[in-house]
C-alpha cells in the first residue's frame, strides 16, 4: 500500500502544476481529443444509426461492422494511421483513429434505441397521420435517446482508453506520464497517473449515466410497469408454449 | 510486402505467444464468471452490487488497470501474471452480466416443469437452465474472446511480446508492412478463436444448430424445450 501513498504524493505534488509537464494541460489535452473525436463519431454515426434504425435496412451490415471493429487492436490502428498520414501529423491520425473506434457503439446505439421501440407505437403514431419526419423527430427519437446515450458512453471510454495509448505516439494526454515513466522505472508516477485515468474513465462513464437517467421522456416514466417482456414474449412466440 | 516474407518465423512465433497469452483470460474468465453470474441472477442484493462492480472494473483503460493492479494483487508489473489476471477481470465483467442475462432469460415455466418433475436445485441448474441459457452465455462469451485478443496486444508497453510487438517496432523502424500485418494477424486470430468458440456451441448444443438435425430425431415432448432454448 504504500505504492499507493508515493502515487497520492505524485498526484498532489507541486511539481504536477508547473514545469514543462503539467497535469493541468495533459488532463486538458485528454479530455479536448476525446471530445473532438466523439463529436466527429457522433456526427457521423448518429444520422446513419437513425436511418437504419427507422428503415430497418442495413441492420446486418452495421451489426457485422460493430462486431469486426471490435477485434480490432485499437494501438495498432493508430500506428497504422500515423505511417499513412505522416508522423508529423499524428494528432490527426490520432483523431481519425478515435473516430473510428467510437463510430460503432455509437451507431449500435443509435439504431438500437430505435429498434427497441414497440412497434405499436410508431404504428399508431403513423394511423394520427404523423410524417416520417415527424415520426423519428417526436417519437422514434425521445424514446430512442436512453439507449443512443448509452452508446455515446461507450464510445467516450474507448476513446478515453485509446487516447491513454496514443500518448505513445506523441499525443501528449494524461498516458504520457505512463509512457515517461516506464523506461525510468518510476512507478509512483506511473500508478499516479494510471489512478487519474482510471479516475476520469469513472467519472465520465457516472455523467453519461446520470445523463442516461435525466434523459428519459416523462410520458415513459409515468407510465412505467413492471417490465417482464423479456422472459416473456419472445420465447412464448417461438416455443408456443401456452400463456400463463 | 518484402517485410512479411522476410520476417514469417517473427510473425508465426508471435502469433502462437499471443495465442498463448489470449486462451488462459478466456477460459479463467468463462469458469468465474459462471458463479458470479448466477449470483447476480438468483439474488437481488448480489446482483445490483456484482454488476456495478462489474461495469466499474470495465470502464478502468488497460493501460492503467495494467499499472494499477500489479500492487494490489503483489506482482511485478512486467510480470505475464498481471497481465493474465487484467484481462481476466475484463472478461469477467463482460460475461458475468451475459451469464445473468442468459440465466434470466429461461422460460420460467421450463424451469418450474424442471421442479415438478423432481429436479434438485443443483441438477435443474446444470440440466435444465444452464444448457437453455447456454447460447445466450455463448455469445458473451464470443464478445469477451474477441476483445481480449485485441487486449493483449497492450501488453506490449509492459514488456510482454506478442503481435503489439509489430505495432510499436513497425513505427520505429516506420514499416507500414509490419504494423498492417500485426493488425491483420490480430484480428485473424481473433476470428479464429470465435470460430472455435462457435463451434464448440454446435457440438455442446445440437439443438442450436440452423435446420439440419432438429426435426427427425427428436421427440415431440422434447421440441419446445429444444427450440426454447435457441429462440435467438
Amino acid at each position: 500500500m504504500n505504492l499507493f501513498t508515493e502515487a497520492i504524493d505524485w498526484i498532489f505534488s507541486a511539481e504536477r502544476f508547473q514545469g514543462y509537464n503539467p497535469l493541468g494541460l495533459r488532463l486538458g489535452e485528454h479530455l479536448w481529443f476525446t471530445f473532438l473525436s466523439l463529436l466527429l463519431a457522433a456526427a457521423i454515426a448518429i444520422p446513419l444509426g437513425y436511418l437504419i434504425g427507422h428503415t430497418g435496412k442495413g441492420r446486418n451490415l452495421a451489426v457485422g461492422i460493430s462486431g469486426a471493429a471490435r477485434a480490432l487492436p485499437s494501438f495498432g490502428l493508430i500506428v497504422l494511421l500515423v505511417l499513412i498520414v505522416g508522423v508529423t501529423r499524428a494528432p490527426a491520425a490520432a483523431v481519425i483513429s478515435f473516430v473510428l473506434l467510437a463510430i460503432p457503439s455509437i451507431l449500435a446505439g443509435a439504431y438500437s434505441g430505435l429498434e427497441a421501440i414497440d412497434r405499436r407505437v410508431i404504428d399508431s403514431a403513423r394511423a394520427m397521420g404523423m410524417t416520417e419526419w415527424q415520426i423519428l423527430w417526436k417519437v422514434e427519437i425521445p424514446l430512442g435517446l436512453p439507449l443512443l446515450i448509452g452508446g455515446l458512453r461507450s464510445g467516450a471510454l474507448q476513446i478515453v482508453a485509446t487516447a491513454t495509448l496514443a500518448a505513445y505516439i506523441g499525443l501528449g494526454g494524461l498516458g504520457i506520464y505512463i509512457f515517461e515513466g516506464l523506461p525510468l522505472r518510476d512507478y509512483p508516477q506511473m500508478l499516479g497517473s494510471a489512478i487519474l485515468i482510471a479516475a476520469l474513465a469513472l467519472l465520465l462513464d457516472a455523467l453519461f449515466a446520470i445523463l442516461q437517467q435525466f434523459v428519459v421522456p416523462r410520458g415513459v416514466t409515468a407510465g412505467r410497469v413492471r417490465d417482464d417482456r423479456a422472459t416473456s414474449t419472445r420465447r412464448r412466440a417461438v416455443a408456443g408454449t401456452p400463456a400463463e | 510486402m518484402n517485410w512479411v516474407w522476410n520476417n514469417l518465423d517473427l510473425i508465426g512465433e508471435l502469433t502462437l505467444e499471443h495465442i498463448r497469452l489470449s486462451i488462459p483470460p478466456i477460459l479463467l474468465g468463462f469458469l468465474i464468471s459462471i458463479p458470479l453470474g448466477f449470483l447476480a441472477y438468483r439474488f437481488k442484493l448480489t446482483r445490483g452490487l456484482l454488476l456495478t462492480v462489474a461495469g466499474l472494473l470495465y470502464t478502468i483503460p488497460s493501460l492503467a488497470l495494467f499499472v494499477i493492479l500489479p500492487p494490489i494483487i503483489g506482482v511485478s508489473y512486467l510480470s505475464e501474471v498481471n497481465i493474465t489476471i487484467a484481462l481476466t477481470i475484463y472478461a469477467v465483467a463482460i460475461m458475468a452480466r451475459s451469464v445473468a442475462d442468459a440465466l434470466g432469460s429461461v422460460d420460467p415455466a421450463v424451469r418450474q416443469s424442471a421442479t415438478a418433475v423432481g429436479f434438485s436445485s443443483w441438477r435443474r441448474f446444470w440440466q435444465v437452465e444452464f444448457p437453455l441459457a447456454g447460447p445466450v452465455i455463448l455469445a458473451g462469451l464470443r464478445v469477451a474472446s474477441v476483445s481480449t485478443v485485441s487486449l493483449v496486444t497492450v501488453g506490449i508497453f509492459i514488456g510482454i511480446e506478442s503481435l503489439g510487438y509489430l505495432f510499436t517496432n513497425g513505427l520505429q523502424r516506420r514499416i507500414f508492412a509490419e504494423v498492417l500485418t500485426g493488425v491483420v494477424m490480430t484480428v485473424i486470430v481473433a476470428l479464429l478463436i470465435d470460430a472455435i468458440l462457435v463451434l464448440i456451441g454446435r457440438l455442446l448444443m445440437p439443438w442450436t444448430n440452423p435446420g439440419t438435425r432438429r426435426s427427425a430425431n427428436r421427440t415431440a415432448t422434447q421440441l419446445p424445450l429444444a427450440q426454447g432454448g435457441g429462440a435467438r
